[in-house]
Formats: C-alpha cells, sequence, structure tokens
C-alpha cells in the first residue's frame, strides 16, 4: 500500500511538473485529487484496510495529497505567473500611434477671456448683471452726461430704430439703470454686446462686446479705482503686470483714465504687439461723474464711486494672439478648435 | 492735432528735451502724444559748403567735379546736379554723413549712408543734397530749385549744420486731443500744457495794438440776426494789401506743422489758426455790398457758390455771413467765390467769429464740407478767443509789412459770457483721489494751468478752459500735475459686496458645458441682418417672424433688420464651414432675438435667449434629440420632453421636425434643415437644427439634486415586441407605459424598430425593454406579470398587439 500511494505520489509530481498550461494541471489534479483520481480511489478502496492499519494508511494517502496539493498549487503559481508574463508581453503596444481624438466642443474665446474677467470680478465681490441691447437714448446717452448734441450721437456712430430708441453703443448704460434703483452701495460687472456704426474689417465690427464695471458707495476714490484695475490687470494677465494710468476724458466719468498694462507678449520690451512701446491700452476708467449720479438719484455729496469699460474682443484678440477680428465672427470650426 | 516741437519750444522757452522725453510727459499728463516724427532722425553729418570750382568730368558729360569749401577744408565732389554755380552755397553731407532719401523724392528707412567713392574714375568725397534728399519737398521748401540742390541765401556761414538752417532739428508731433480740451486744438494751448507738465515758464506771444490808419468803425458795419449761432462776430480791415511770400521763419514754422506755405495773408490766417486754434477769414472788401455784414440763417434752397467753385444748396438750419446783397460765405465752413481774395486785392476784411459748433457740425455734414475751419468750429470755441486771434493777425501784418492795418475792430458780441466760478474745496480733492496733498501743493499745481483760488477759495476759471465746472473737474487737474502714477493703490473697504453671477448666466454656463460637451463649439454671430433671410428661410409673407425691428441708419441692407429668429446666423455659418470642406461640424450658439411688442417701436422689445444648436455630417435627428436632451438634463430639467410634429416650420423638413415642450411649455424647436433652406446657405449635406428659448427655459432650470439611494433588490426586465399600426408614434407606447406599467416601473428602453417584409403591411415591429424595480423587495413574476399585462391592455385600446 505504501509503494503504491509512493508510486501515485511521484508520478503525480512528475506530471505536475511537466504541465505548462493551467489547462494541464487542472488535469493533473482531477486525475489524482478528483472524485475518480487515483488518490481517491486509495481512499475508497479503505473499507478494504485492516481496521488497525486504517490511521496509518490514511495519515500516508494524507501526506501524499499534502504534497501533490502542495506542489499543485506552487505549479499553479508558476505557471500563472509564465502565462501573465507571456499576455503582457503579446500585448505590447506601439504608443506612439496617434491618440485618439474626442469630439469635445470648443469655447469661443470671447467666451474664454468672458469667463476668465467675470472669475475675477466675482472674485473680488461683483455681481454681474445685464442690461438690454436695444436701449433707451436717455440711457444711452442722456443719463451718461452726454448731451443731444455730443458728436457721439451721431448717426455715424450710433445705429437708431427711431429718436429715443437705438442700438446701445457701450454697456454704460447698465450703469445707469442700477443706479436708478437706488439700492446702494453698488458693486457690479455687466457685460454684453454693443453696436457702433463701423464697416466691418481685421479691427472693426458693428458688433462687438464690453464689460462695464461700477462701484458706488460712502468714501470711493480714484486710489480705489487704481487699486481694484492693478489686481484685475495682474489676474488677467500675470502677476508681473504693472499698469499705467493716463489722463483720458470720457463724459460720464471725472476724473477719467485710460489704462495700459505692461506688454504681456514681451513684459515691456517692445514688440509688434504693443507696437514697440512696451504697453498696451486695455481699458477706460474714471470717478463716476457726480452729475451722473445725481441724474440717477444718487446724493454725490455723499457717494462716490468709480466706473470702468473694457473691450472684450480687444482683450480676446490681444491674449489669444488673433490677428483678424472678422474670424470671431465668422465661426469656422478650424478656427474654434484652436481654443 | 499736430504742432512741431520747435513751435512749443518758442513759447515754453527752458524746455530742453527729446522727442521721446516729451512725448512720455505729456501724455502721462494728458495730452497723449499718438506718434511723433523726428525730421533729422535720418539726416546727420550735413554742413553748408560753398562751390569753389567746378570742371567738366574727363569721362562724362552728364557729370562736373566740383570743389567744395566746408568750413574746415575744401573736399572734391563729382555731382550730376544740373543747377551747380561757382559761389554757391549748398547742404554737404559728408563722407559718414546720413540723408534721408534719393533725389525721386523716395525715402530710405534708416537713411542712406555716404561713403567716399570713385565716380566714373574721379573720386569724390560727400554728395550735395536737393531738397528731396534731405526728405522734405517743394511743397513746404517753395524756394528750392525743381530740380537738383538746394540752395542756400548768399549770407550763410559756410560750415554752418544745414540741417538746423533749414528747421530740421525738429518733430512733428501728433496729439490725440480729448473733445473736451477744446483748448489743446491749437499750439498755445498745446505749450500751456507742457509748460505746466513740466513745470517750466509758459512765455505765450504777446499781442500787440495794431493799426495806423483810419477807424475800423467807418469801413464796416456789423450786425448779427440769429445770435443763438453766432454769438460773437468781430471784423477788422487792412488796406493796402501787398502780396508776397511769408519770410522764411514764418514759411518754416507752417512746413514743419505740415501746413504749405502759400502767400503772406493766407499764411497768417493759417497760422493763427494753428496758434490760437480760431479759423479767420479774410474777404476781398471791394466785393462786399453796402459795406455791411449780416449773419442770418439761410433761406430754404438757398443755393451758395463756395470758394472752391462747389454749387451747394442749403436750408435755414444753416448760417450764412452776408452783405448788403448777397450770402459771401457759409459761415464756419467756407468762404464764398464771390469774395474770395485774389492775386490784385486791395482791401480785405478779416473775420473772426463765435459760431455755434453743433450746429457748424452739422451744417458741413448736410452740404458734405468739412474744412479745417469747421473741424476747428465744431468743437464749440469760446468768444474770447476770437479777439486774441484777430488782433494777433494784425500784428503778424504789421510785422509782415503785408497791408497797412485799419485801427480798431468792429466787435459784434451780445451776450458776454460770464466767467464760471468754481469753489476751491482741497480735503474734497483729497477724499475722491484718496490722496494726502496739503492746500499749498494743490495750489501749486493748479496756479501751472491758470487756476488760482481768490482770497475766498473761488477759482474763477479761464475762458479757454470750458472743461472746468466743478470740484471733480478741479480735481483732475490736481491729480494731472502730481501724477495719476503716485496716486496711491487701495482696494474698497466700504461694506462688503456677494460676487455672483445670476442664475440665468449660471444656466447658460451649463448649457455651454454641456453643449460642448456633446461636441459643439461655440459661434458668435450678428443680431442684425437682411430682411432677405427670411425669403431664404422660406418664411411666408404673412409670418410674424417678418415683423423685425428695422434700423433708421444701417451699415447696409445687409445689417438692417434685428433678428427674430436665429436660424440664419446659424446656418451662414454652417454654410461657411460647408465651403471651406470642413466636416462634420456641430455649432452652437447662444444670442438674442429681438421680439417688438408693435411696431412701429414704442417700447424696448422683448430680447429672448436662444440656445441655437446648429450640425451637418456624422449625425442624425436622433443624435441632435439626444444633444437637446443632455442639455436639459444638466439643466435640471429631467422630465421627460414632448415632441410635437403637428406645427409645421417652413425652414425645415416637413417630416423630420417638432416643437420641443415640457410640462405645458413650448421651449423650443428641432428638425432636420429643409433641403431648399440648406440648399440656398450651400450646405448639400443634411443639417439640423435645434433651437432652445432660454426665457421659457430659466423657470424649469434647478441646480438642486437630490438622492435617491442605490438599489438593494435585483430589477426585473420584461421584453415585448409589439406590431404598431404604423402612423403611430413611440411616443404613444411610452404614454401607455408610463400610465399603466405601475409603482415598480423604473425604466424603458426602446431596442428594435422594423417597418419591412416580415411584419403585415400599415404595420411596423416595436419592441421595448421594461425594467421594474420595488425598493423594499424582490418583484415576483406575478408582479411584472400583471404590469405587462395592464400596459398591453391599454396598448390594445390603440390597435396596438403583441408580436406572435
Amino acid at each position: 500500500m505504501k509503494d503504491k500511494l509512493r508510486l501515485i505520489k511521484e508520478t503525480a509530481l512528475a506530471q505536475i511538473q511537466a504541465s505548462d498550461m493551467p489547462d494541464k494541471l487542472k488535469d493533473v489534479r482531477v486525475k489524482f485529487l478528483g472524485k475518480k483520481g487515483e488518490l481517491t480511489s486509495v481512499l475508497k478502496s479503505m473499507k478494504e484496510v485492516a481496521p488497525e492499519d486504517r490511521p496509518k494508511v490514511g495519515q500516508w494517502v494524507n501526506e501524499a495529497r499534502e504534497a501533490i496539493e502542495s506542489a499543485l498549487d506552487a505549479r499553479k503559481k508558476e505557471i500563472d505567473a509564465a502565462v501573465l508574463e507571456a499576455r503582457l508581453k503579446a500585448e505590447a503596444i506601439d504608443v506612439s500611434l496617434p491618440a485618439k481624438k474626442l469630439s469635445i466642443g470648443h469655447r469661443h474665446p470671447n467666451t474664454i477671456a468672458l469667463e476668465e474677467l467675470e472669475r475675477v470680478f466675482v472674485g473680488l465681490g461683483y455681481e454681474v448683471i445685464e442690461g438690454p441691447e436695444i436701449e433707451l437714448d436717455e440711457y444711452n446717452f442722456t443719463k451718461l452726461n452726454i448731451p443731444a448734441d455730443h458728436p457721439a450721437k451721431d448717426e455715424q456712430d450710433t445705429f437708431y430704430i427711431n429718436d429715443e430708441i437705438l442700438l446701445r453703443t457701450q454697456t454704460s448704460p447698465v450703469q445707469a439703470r442700477v443706479m436708478e434703483k437706488g439700492k446702494l452701495p453698488i458693486c457690479m460687472i455687466s457685460p454684453g454686446r454693443v453696436f457702433r456704426s463701423d464697416e466691418v474689417d481685421a479691427t472693426h465690427s458693428p458688433s462687438f462686446h464690453q464689460i462695464e464695471g461700477l462701484v458706488i458707495d460712502k468714501n470711493i476714490s480714484f486710489a480705489d479705482l487704481k487699486g481694484t484695475l492693478e489686481v484685475f490687470a495682474k489676474e488677467m494677465f500675470g502677476e508681473d503686470t504693472k499698469t499705467k494710468f493716463r489722463p483720458h476724458h470720457f463724459p460720464f466719468t471725472e476724473p477719467s483714465a485710460e489704462m495700459d498694462v505692461s506688454c504681456f507678449k514681451c513684459g515691456g520690451k517692445g514688440c509688434r504687439f504693443c507696437k514697440g512701446s512696451g504697453w498696451i491700452e486695455i481699458l477706460g476708467c474714471g470717478m463716476v461723474h457726480p452729475h451722473v449720479l445725481e441724474m440717477c438719484g444718487i446724493d454725490a455729496n455723499e457717494y462716490t464711486g468709480f466706473a470702468f469699460g473694457v473691450g472684450l474682443e480687444r482683450i480676446a484678440l490681444l491674449k489669444y494672439e488673433i490677428d483678424d477680428m472678422r474670424l470671431l465672427y465668422e465661426n469656422d470650426i478650424r478656427f474654434l478648435k484652436q481654443f | 492735432m499736430n504742432t512741431s516741437l520747435s513751435w512749443i519750444k518758442a513759447y515754453v522757452p527752458d524746455l530742453d528735451v527729446t522727442a521721446q522725453e516729451y512725448t512720455d510727459a505729456m501724455t502721462l499728463s494728458g495730452t497723449k502724444v499718438e506718434t511723433y516724427e523726428e525730421y533729422d532722425a535720418d539726416l546727420e553729418n550735413i554742413v553748408v559748403g560753398q562751390i569753389k570750382e567746378i570742371e567738366r568730368h574727363p569721362d562724362a558729360d552728364k557729370l562736373v567735379v566740383c570743389q567744395v569749401d566746408i568750413g574746415t577744408e575744401t573736399i572734391q565732389i563729382v555731382t550730376g546736379a544740373p543747377n551747380v554755380e561757382v559761389g554757391q552755397k549748398v547742404p554737404v553731407v559728408l563722407v559718414g554723413g546720413r540723408v534721408a532719401g534719393g533725389h525721386d523724392g523716395k525715402l530710405t528707412p534708416g537713411g542712406i549712408k555716404i561713403k567716399a567713392g570713385k565716380l566714373r574714375g574721379v573720386p569724390s568725397y560727400g554728395m550735395m543734397c536737393s531738397i528731396e534728399e534731405l526728405g522734405q519737398t517743394r511743397e513746404m521748401y517753395p524756394e528750392a530749385p525743381e530740380y537738383g540742390i538746394y540752395i542756400f541765401p548768399d549770407d550763410t556761414t559756410v560750415g554752418a549744420d544745414a540741417i538746423g538752417l533749414l528747421g530740421l532739428h525738429d518733430a512733428n508731433i501728433e496729439y490725440e486731443i480729448t473733445s473736451n480740451r477744446v483748448d489743446c486744438y491749437s499750439v498755445v494751448g498745446i505749450a500751456r500744457e507742457a509748460a505746466a507738465t513740466f513745470n517750466l515758464r509758459f512765455v505765450p506771444p504777446v499781442i500787440a495794438e495794431s493799426g495806423k490808419i483810419g477807424n475800423c468803425a467807418d469801413e464796416i458795419k456789423v450786425s448779427i440776426e440769429d445770435p443763438d449761432l453766432c454769438s460773437r462776430y468781430i471784423g477788422r480791415v487792412v488796406k493796402n494789401i501787398r502780396l508776397a511770400p511769408s519770410p522764411l521763419w514764418l514759411q518754416r514754422r507752417l512746413a514743419v506743422n505740415g501746413i504749405r506755405p502759400i502767400n503772406n495773408i493766407v499764411d497768417i490766417t493759417n497760422y493763427v489758426m494753428e496758434e490760437y486754434g480760431q479759423p479767420m477769414h479774410a474777404y476781398d472788401m471791394d466785393t462786399i455790398a453796402g459795406r455791411e455784414i449780416i449773419v442770418r440763417r439761410a433761406k430754404d434752397g438757398e443755393h451758395f457758390v463756395t470758394l472752391d467753385g462747389q454749387d451747394h444748396v442749403v436750408d435755414s438750419s444753416a448760417l450764412m455771413i452776408c452783405d448788403g446783397e448777397k450770402a459771401v460765405g457759409l459761415a464756419g465752413i467756407m468762404g464764398g467765390e464771390n469774395s474770395m481774395i485774389t492775386d490784385d486785392v486791395k482791401t480785405i476784411l478779416f473775420e473772426a467769429a463765435t459760431f455755434n459748433g453743433p450746429n457748424i457740425r452739422k451744417t458741413a455734414k448736410k452740404v458734405g464740407l468739412r474744412t479745417e475751419a469747421s473741424g476747428k468750429f465744431e468743437k464749440g470755441l469760446e468768444p474770447e478767443r476770437a479777439m486774441a486771434a484777430i488782433n494777433r493777425a494784425c500784428q503778424l501784418i504789421e510785422e509782415l509789412d503785408a497791408g497797412d492795418v485799419v485801427c480798431g475792430a468792429v466787435d459784434v458780441y451780445p451776450v458776454k459770457r460770464e466767467a464760471v466760478k468754481v469753489p476751491f474745496e482741497p480735503e474734497k480733492i483729497n477724499a475722491l483721489l484718496g490722496t494726502d496733498l496739503t492746500v499749498e501743493e494743490q495750489k501749486e499745481y493748479l496756479a501751472r494751468v491758470e487756476l488760482i483760488p481768490d482770497e475766498n477759495n473761488i477759482i474763477t476759471v479761464p475762458s479757454f478752459r470750458q472743461d472746468v465746472y466743478r470740484t471733480c473737474d478741479v480735481a483732475e487737474e490736481v491729480a494731472r500735475f502730481y501724477g495719476y502714477d503716485k496716486i496711491p493703490t487701495t482696494l474698497p473697504t466700504g461694506e462688503a459686496t456677494t460676487g455672483k453671477l445670476s442664475f440665468e448666466n449660471r444656466v447658460e454656463a451649463e448649457i455651454r458645458n454641456a453643449a460642448e460637451y456633446c461636441g459643439f463649439s461655440q459661434a458668435y454671430c450678428y443680431s442684425f441682418e437682411s430682411p432677405k433671410v427670411f425669403d431664404k428661410l422660406m418664411i411666408p409673407e404673412n409670418s410674424g417672424y417678418r415683423k423685425a425691428i428695422e434700423i433708421k441708419n444701417p451699415l447696409g441692407e445687409d445689417f438692417s433688420i434685428m433678428r427674430t429668429l436665429p436660424l440664419n446666423g446659424m446656418l451662414t455659418s454652417l454654410g461657411t464651414n460647408y465651403a471651406r470642406r470642413n466636416k462634420d461640424v456641430r455649432l452652437y450658439e447662444m444670442g438674442n432675438i429681438y421680439i417688438p411688442e408693435s411696431l412701429p417701436l414704442t417700447e424696448l422689445p422683448d430680447e429672448r435667449m436662444q440656445v441655437t444648436l446648429g450640425a451637418y455630417g456624422n449625425l442624425d435627428f436622433f443624435d441632435m434629440k439626444g444633444v437637446v436632451e443632455e442639455i436639459l438634463r444638466r439643466i435640471g430639467l429631467t422630465k421627460k420632453c414632448d415632441y410635437d410634429s403637428s406645427y409645421k416650420q417652413p425652414y425645415f423638413h416637413p417630416g423630420r421636425q417638432a416643437d420641443i415642450t415640457y410640462g405645458h411649455t413650448v421651449i423650443g424647436y428641432i428638425g432636420e434643415v429643409h433641403p431648399l433652406v440648406a440648399s440656398a446657405y450651400g450646405i448639400n449635406d443634411r443639417a439640423y437644427i435645434a433651437v432652445l428659448d432660454m426665457p421659457e427655459i430659466y423657470g424649469y432650470a434647478s441646480f438642486d439634486h437630490k438622492y435617491e439611494g442605490i438599489a438593494k433588490y435585483p430589477s426585473t426586465s420584461r421584453d415585448i415586441s409589439l406590431v404598431v399600426p404604423r402612423d403611430i408614434m413611440v411616443k404613444e407606447i411610452e404614454k401607455a407605459i408610463d400610465k399603466k406599467a405601475g409603482q415598480y416601473l423604473e425604466s424603458y428602453e426602446l431596442f428594435d424598430l422594423y417597418e419591412g417584409d416580415r411584419i403585415k403591411e400599415g404595420y411596423k415591429s416595436v419592441a421595448y425593454s421594461i425594467t421594474f424595480r420595488a425598493s423594499d423587495r424582490t418583484l415576483t413574476d406575478d408582479d411584472v406579470n400583471e404590469a405587462i399585462n395592464r400596459v398591453l391592455k391599454e396598448l390594445s385600446r390603440s390597435g396596438i398587439e403583441l408580436r406572435q
């Protein structure tokens, strides 16, 4: 009996060692340990063994089983590892093959610039408020201190629907609308579409976008205006951006200024974007004219404020180095895909 | 506006800066310099030489060999210039020097460097220069010969700096003057700013009394009939006119300002217009009937021939200068042909008047004649300036001996302008600026521009400053000369405000994300378009869409109406892409349409934000529908939309379109573009459009989400295959499922649709997989069978049967 078991064990171990695939190994397991397996049949024939020998024989059988099982397990690990290794080896790919294109759409550069700008000002506590694109002359001009005979009101600059209604030429009328509501303090930006009677060319469009900013509170100063726009410039164009304020004139602000930023392409050394000057004109701004406050029912002795207006396309063109404004309204997918 | 730097320096004598330094400082104090041109940028090492000897060139007929004394030595120069003579004093560029261009007037950027060389074998050590080679023209230097070398007057010093003698160590400065600074449209005005900017003495011209004969009041009578359009009219008379070229200094001063010298009288009026910004006019006194001037409105339909020979028809809004019989000038714009000065003029009447700016602008526009004069008047000149200008002109007449000035002036100035008084409030100024300047500092800055508070702290604003009315205006003056750059930078310190986007903006932002996720790129389209688009879109004549707001003064028909639907912009963009052979294009646009309450417009229209999706290429109607539903889902419209195909849009395929309904609201429409419309836009492919009408959607939109738990018990699915009459839409089946499948219904999905041989005529086969689940137990077959039977029973009422 002992010899028989030894023979079974040795045969099994030899076959296990000879197995090189998981299937073969499984066959060996069945052949020796399965229900009809050789070792199992030895167990089944136990009733033929004298009762006093049974424990001993049982022990021999168990020893043989343990040896076979551990050999099977060990071999399985070896085979699995070999199989995995072979598979991984076979699965090697040429990682330089082209990537699969995701067909995600692209955002318009105007919107990218606008969202960036909104992010900065919302972070500074500004509420985004929109106003009508077809606007009353009263809001677009009169309440902004632009009198009836001002050249800006010429038909060559402004699209009129009739004497009282026009296509707004600026986002500033939203200032007047918000101020009139009388809720103070005011801290808002107002992005939107504006219209001017300019023929379409590389630098002009009869329709473009502005963002108006307005802050009205007690003790607002020109220094606050400078500080706020400096934060904006750094956020928008980079931490190293410098600003320069030059006196200017707008009917609805006094004092007024234009703000230049150090050229964000060349860092101020002078290049084709800044036409060699190192500076790029970005926006107009100023302290809200007391007459504008008064016309909107705000006590100009108690409240002061500042306002600014930024051209969205101007920022988009500069930031993304777009050399022709017409591209923004053609919607050629080859253009849009670059953003 | 432009001036030469030298003219500014004439009135700011201590100003010693380069053009670049001037530009930087002036721009920072508010007189923005756009650009400048240095006349001597490309001129170097050019001196006055005197020709001592001229010999023929041994080997060239057209060349001569000159010995030229340049003060320090005599050099040999070979030249082909036709006009050289012994004794002439000429500009000579020495070896190593530069000239600006060729004798043909063509300029070389950076100039042309002169080297020693040989011409046909004869050595030459420099070049004698024509005015063109010095970068100038005979227009500005009329004394220069037409061909050949420029010749200096005999008394010129040999060896002197020729560039300086020609007045070319100078720069032409171009400014951007803001509309409020009328005073800066003049040399004197800018010089005053320059003096204030550099904190130097301002020395304006001193106007001396002029007039030696007679009395002006005996020569001419003036009356103003329309003082609203002419607040002041001054006339002065000059007799015995002696027309001649102006002296060189005056010619140079005009030339470097870009004005061509003509003769002493014209040059003086031009000079004074530059200097004081006040246009003047000179009439031939002998053409003035009745020796009187009447300033009145024109008669409607009146004809008038201006001195350029053009016949204009004017109306009663135009102001005319008339004599006793006829109009002699179109006020502030141009004089008449009938009264212009000619070469044999004997006596002139100088006019310096103050006209209503906006009126001049309107008239100039109406008659289509914008002149240098009208350009100045339309800014609104103050009456005080007219007197200074006319006296300055008469003073120059005497200095130039161009005629005999008659004593006195006829000055009609019915309502004298009152000086503006502004309180000086230094604390308010500091508060507004955020500065901490002392009273003395503020006074010092203000004094530079002649804003001087009296003992009661009242500033009487000088007449030339028409832009100073209130403390904020005074504050700007303080800020300008203190320096905007020195004002501190702070942030507002008041009550904290909450930064936020409106709910609508948030919805729109999420739609952009969703549309892009679905492969759509963002387009921007115009708000105005042509009325022809309605025909292009096959919109019927009586359609409400055609009731569009018209622009009174459009850029052309193509931009003349405000869009009432967003299709044209999208289709145009798709068409552009198609024409450029771009494949599989998917675009979305967010923009307003403009719906008038009534026409003509009496109140502001309804501006409706539309989200427009457009695509052609690799997609179909149901892809488009999927995009719409994904977008709606992302903004919280999670219920099922209904698609109603009963309303037919003319621009869509009649069998492939639907209104999109959410709840009971139509929120948009979707369809395949009608092939004729697509082809009208140059798209020879199936194109799809979906439009979401945002004002109807905002109310349903929501960013609230609620977690509903993850199911603990398994679901059970049943597939049913149905035979359906062909014209019944699948939405009827879905309605029956929704209605009858009961509380355990989780979802259903159409997985097969078949029409063809294996199904009876007039029917289609539709297969649905319906899934049930209970949250508290595993469903039994009975539960599911019951539900399915209820659904089938409901469906059988519409003639829909289970497929056998």
